[in-house]
């Protein structure tokens, strides 16, 4: 029960406990006793929206930043991670396999800002090996939509 | 020339379809919401169209063995033994055809001779009374009771039996009511039919999409599979309706007698949805079915909305627990389905299908498609919502 409710929330965080209630055959309070359930425990973390920012006229780049760094004793990756993520211009960090460690996504409005940021917050930072920054040019599909192009109903409007 | 007087009598015999009317004027409208759609809104798979591309490209376009490409059948053996546990030899007792419906008109020219009659039970899927009525046997009605769920029953079935009843059309679960069939249902239905000499021919094309309770298949059953054949396809449970690929499974001495036909009609299914279809079947085989898993959970929660829709506005309606149709009943607002359908497509643009289409004992009823988003649904259950205050 809980997987369904996070599946339908994943797909649309504005279902009401109602509708949720009726979609899984079960009553309103049971729905709102989980969901708060998973409030708490961060399950769910935050309900937001999916913009694509390439439609309206903020100006704003994206890059993935690939960087190499030697992890501390006890620590690990933890806490290199930690002094990464906390400026407000990256929006996500990833511990990777293979030939990099830390895959940070960082959000600027041009690409001198972010070149910036990486040469003067990034890279300079102690534990920090090396950087490698690839700039992302066209977001075709973003946490399993597709921002354009959707493919439409085909069908036909009545068939036995 | 008078061409009309050329036609054919058993094709002018065949009254046109009843949905025809609505559907030319619901694809003029502007803004209509339907629930008439008896096919998935899911698009294939996309590993299933891939594999189609990649075999285009490799310049797979030739023709295939009469019976389908060997490792399909040897595919659609596993799976039919995996999914419902019915043993099939894929070397002789499956078929592969241009959808479910050729194998269903491939099954009746098999058997039937002019005067034999074949039992239907009402309502169901539009296309089997005049599949039976070009072979020139006779098309029987047996009634299905909202009462039963729909459900074909024993003493309406032995009713109808007579001398010359060669066949039995069992279509669970069924379009257009969402009934299905239990094992009990079905062992009751069977005890009649092991003292008869009357074919089964099982349409399964919705075994996959059941709610709570898995299909089962009368060929199951003691002493049913020699006397059933089994039709299923792509189009419900792997989303594939337009690659035009079904299947039939059955006794070898009939599977052969409609190859007969199959070979001389239409020679074999289209090579590109072959593949396709194998690939279907791997994944299937690899990840458990998920992504029929997947729509089957989906579909789920929207028969949901759409029967709790329909009883909160009004509209009595028992629930279904196959395909993805919902089958309400209007018997209150005193129109017929034919005029609730038309009122309701001019008055609130919403089109569903009247039960009429189905059968007579579709009459007074509606069939509503939940193949759709909830927003789709949530929209059209309350157009049709407020017209039933304007007329109630």
């Amino acid at each position: 029960m809980v997987n369904e409710i996070l599946e339908i929330l994943n797909e649309d965080s504005r279902r009401t406990p109602e509708e949720i209630a009726v979609m899984l055959g079960t009553d309103v309070e049971t729905v709102r006793q989980k969901i708060e359930e998973l409030e708490k425990n961060k399950v769910i973390v935050k309900y937001n929206t999916l913009i694509n920012w390439d439609k309206t006229d903020r100006e704003y780049v994206t890059a993935l930043i690939e960087v190499k760094v030697t992890p501390q004793r006890d620590l690990g990756f933890d806490a290199i991670a930690e002094r990464i993520y906390k400026f407000p211009e990256v929006k996500s960090v990833f511990l990777m396999s293979g030939d990099y460690d830390l895959a940070v996504m960082i959000e600027g409005r041009t690409m001198k800002e972010v070149a910036f940021f990486v040469a003067e917050k990034l890279s300079v930072l102690d534990s920090v090996l090396s950087t490698a920054t690839h700039f992302v040019l066209k977001k075709y599909k973003v946490d399993g939509v597709v921002l354009e192009d959707e493919e439409r109903d085909y069908r036909q409007v009545i068939v036995p | 020339m008078n061409m009309e007087s050329m036609i054919a009598e058993r094709v002018k015999e065949v009254p046109p379809s009843g949905i025809r009317k609505f559907f030319d004027i619901a694809s003029e409208m502007e803004g209509v919401i339907s629930l008439g759609v008896g096919e998935p809104d899911f698009v294939t798979p996309w590993n299933v169209r891939e594999a189609c591309i990649y075999s285009l490209e490799k310049g797979m376009t030739c023709y295939t063995s009469n019976w389908g490409m060997p490792e399909l059948r040897k595919a659609i053996s596993c799976y039919l033994s995996r999914r419902f546990g019915l043993q099939y030899n894929p070397k002789n007792e499956i078929v592969v055809t241009v959808g479910a419906s050729e194998a269903i008109d491939l099954a009746l020219r098999a058997i039937l001779n002019p005067g034999d009659e074949v039992l239907i039970p009402d309502p169901s899927y539009v296309a089997y009374m005049p599949c039976v009525h070009f072979t020139g046997a006779k098309a029987v009605a047996v009634e299905c009771r909202p009462e039963n769920e729909f459900r074909l029953t024993p003493d309406k079935l032995e009713q109808k039996i007579t001398s010359k009843t060669k066949a039995l059309i069992l279509p669970y679960p069924n379009n257009p009511t969402g009934a299905i069939m239990t094992q009990e249902d079905l062992e009751a239905i069977a005890q009649v039919l092991r003292r008869t000499n009357i074919i089964v021919i099982s349409d399964e094309i919705y075994a996959e999409l059941t709610y709570g309770k898995k299909h089962v298949s009368i060929a199951s059953l003691p002493d049913m599979k020699e006397r059933t054949v089994v039709i299923n396809g792509f189009s419900k449970a792997f989303a594939m309706t337009g690659w035009r690929l079904g299947y039939a499974a059955g006794h070898p001495a009939l599977i052969s007698a409609m190859v007969k036909i199959h070979q001389y009609t239409t020679l074999c299914a289209p090579i590109m949805a072959q593949v396709a279809a194998i690939e279907a079947l791997k994944k299937g085989f690899e990840d458990g079915f998920a992504s029929v898993e997947y729509m089957v959970r989906q579909y789920n929660m929207r028969r949901k909305v759409m029967v709790n829709g329909f009883r909160e506005i009004g509209l009595e309606c028992y629930e279904p627990k196959g395909a993805f149709y919902v089958f309400p009943s209007i018997k209150k607002t005193g129109m017929t389905s034919d005029e609730f359908c038309e009122k309701l497509l001019m008055d609130q643009k919403v089109a569903v299908v009247p039960g009429s289409a189905f059968g007579a004992s579709g009459e007074g009823f509606i069939r509503c498609s939940y193949a759709y988003s909830i927003d789709n649904i949530n929209e059209a259950i309350k157009r049709i919502g407020n017209f039933l205050k304007k007329i109630l």
